[in-house]
């Protein structure tokens, strides 16, 4: 007797497995690498018991807090100068008439993320060779600021830009209308709205920053190592568990800065 | 949310629209407020880019850098080599094999994260809201991880005295390591590894504003579950397929620290082979030349993608 089949829809026979197959190859490499940071064994890859040692030696090191030092300041400051850039310019490119040269300014804006990393690598090197060639100009740590800014203001523009899209012009009219200067109703009405937007930018621009290798490797000089490059130096020493130490603690703090990103923009959603 | 009771009714969007075309006017000025960013960007990263080309046509300094002498070395180089007795150009594939070879690695590593990546991004998109949010930051995290680290975790995996090894051996199914790092399957696993997200997450914006009706139509019109997916959601999902294959096959092509790592020196992309001249090298402008015969390859990409996707908009 052939009764009638209720199907889900919406159901693909095997997307369910490869789905979870995907969550699995994503995180079961990056889950070990974690655990063997609590192995008390000095080999990578032999289990032995736990401990929070290796974490106690990492954070002991002169070398590590040399590199977390130069990190953060790093990306402390190209993150806020991204940032303040990033949303004036999403201001100056929502909130205007359209302008001859819109289009072309934010494929500008756009450009880093288009261009492949180790080209803006070398080309950011050949630049501050030039410059220190011709003028005799160094910035020092500054040049990685700068090559950071650069790089972290597409990061930090996109979601800005997202929330002053779907932002209610309601609520700037009705400013206006109540005789607000532009200036008031920027300051009291459109920045408290795009707060979250800013927040969001904001970290990921720390993100990218605090995570870049490829053009902080080539464009770094002498004694400017970050974090990322301070791992890439343990790569090719014999290697202990506390390079998975200093891993995990990168890795955490990508994790809590894209939380608080993805939850600030799920705000709006609702 | 407030702001959605707030929304001015249909029948007043056209007053909306003139006020917002007064403010708007009012506040013309503000295009001045890009300025500080393309300023930064035009400096310090157009205007590099600018002086990579003028480099590529310049002769090498022997400790690095270049000497102001005009000269197209940098691009024969790329395919001949000059013999030093009697200066004939001999062809040599060299660079041409490390250039095929990454978008080999390029091409593989994008078709296998769509289809990995589509169903993924399909069983996302179908789940209930509350449960989409969790798969969602769960894609979202990796995405913006360390990919050194994560690099680092497959390398982890991978060697001699690793996880896979080490398990084959106790199970008695090996009884020496299996060489996967330094090969080119540890490059190719790494790519895969590394981009995976970058595929999904555009897949899923696309797959999210499924129309599921367009579905129930298909299955109402006698249509099977192959037919549904082959004829109803991916023509449907194309601009996210096209987005993810381009955000996948880029950076692919392009990448540098997972061969940096995983390849060992030995097996080399184009990445290794541009960061090598401004290295040990000691080659500026053979590298430049290099930077921008990889970034006219990227441009073709990009084209293709432009060329489809405004032909999308045209067809409505």
């Amino acid at each position: 007797m052939a009764e009638p089949r209720t199907i889900d829809i919406k159901d693909q026979p095997g997307f369910r497995s490869i789905a979870i197959i995907c969550l699995l190859v994503l995180y079961v490499p990056v889950l070990i690498l974690m655990i063997f940071s609590l192995n008390s064994g000095s080999l990578v890859t032999h289990w032995e018991g736990v401990t929070l040692g290796w974490y106690g030696s990492a954070l002991r090191n002169a070398e590590f807090h040399n590199a977390a030092r130069n990190t953060l300041i790093i990306s402390v400051t190209a993150t806020i100068v991204s940032t303040i850039c990033a949303t004036l310019a999403a201001i100056g490119m929502t909130r205007v008439k359209p302008w001859r040269g819109l289009s072309a300014a934010f494929m500008v804006i756009n450009l880093p993320l288009m261009v492949p990393e180790i080209i803006t690598a070398v080309a950011t090197l050949s630049f501050f060779a030039l410059i220190a060639g011709m003028f005799g100009l160094n910035f020092g740590i500054g040049n990685l600021i700068l090559a950071h800014t650069v790089f972290c203001i597409p990061f930090a523009y996109m979601p800005i830009r997202a929330r002053l899209e779907d932002m209610d012009l309601t609520l700037e009219y009705a400013a206006a209308d109540l005789y607000a200067t532009p200036w008031n109703a920027f300051r009291r009405i459109t920045l408290p709205l795009l707060v979250p937007g800013i927040m969001s930018g904001a970290a990921l621009a720390f993100i990218v920053s605090f995570d870049d290798f490829t053009i902080t490797q080539l464009v770094a000089g002498p004694g400017q190592t970050t974090l990322p490059l301070y791992i890439w130096n343990q790569i090719r020493r014999p290697m202990t568990p506390e390079i998975n130490a200093i891993s995990t603690i990168l890795l955490l703090v990508s994790i809590l800065f894209v939380s608080v990103s993805f939850l600030i923009a799920r705000q709006r959603a609702k | 949310m407030t702001t959605a009771t707030l929304s001015p009714p249909a029948t007043l969007s056209n007053a909306a629209s003139f006020e917002a075309r007064a403010v708007k006017a009012g506040a013309r000025r503000n295009r001045l407020l890009s300025l500080p960013a393309l300023i930064i960007i035009g400096i310090f990263g157009v205007l590099p880019l600018l002086i990579i080309c003028v480099y590529s046509f310049l002769v090498a300094a022997p400790y690095g850098g270049v000497q102001w002498q005009f000269s197209t070395d940098a691009y024969l180089n790329f395919l001949f080599q000059r013999d030093i007795f009697d200066d004939t150009l001999q062809f040599t594939p060299d660079f041409l094999i490390i250039y095929l070879r990454s978008f080999l690695f390029a091409v593989v590593t994008t078709v296998i994260c769509l289809l990995l990546g589509f169903p993924t991004a399909y069983f996302m998109a179908t789940r209930p809201p509350a449960q989409r949010n969790w798969w969602v930051l769960l894609i979202t995290i990796p995405f913006w991880s360390n990919l050194l680290v994560r690099t680092l975790a497959i390398m982890f995996i991978i060697r001699d005295e690793g996880l896979i090894n080490n398990a084959l051996l106790a199970l008695g199914v090996i009884d020496k390591p299996i060489t996967m790092l330094y090969t080119n399957f540890a490059i190719q696993l790494g790519l895969l590894y590394a981009f995976l997200p970058f595929m999904v997450l555009p897949l899923y914006s696309s797959l999210e504003k499924l129309d599921f009706r367009l579905i129930e139509a298909g299955y109402d019109l006698y249509a099977t579950r192959r037919q549904v997916l082959w004829r109803v959601i991916i023509p449907l999902s194309k601009p996210g397929i096209i987005a993810g294959c381009l955000l996948v096959f880029i950076p692919a092509l392009g990448a540098y620290v997972t061969p940096l790592i995983l390849g060992g020196g030995v097996h080399l992309m184009i990445g290794d082979l541009i960061a090598q001249q401004f290295g040990s090298g000691r080659n500026w402008p053979l590298g430049c030349a290099q930077a921008l015969i990889l970034m006219a390859a990227v441009l073709v990409a990009l084209f293709f993608y432009v060329r489809n996707t405004s032909g999308k908009m045209q067809h409505g």
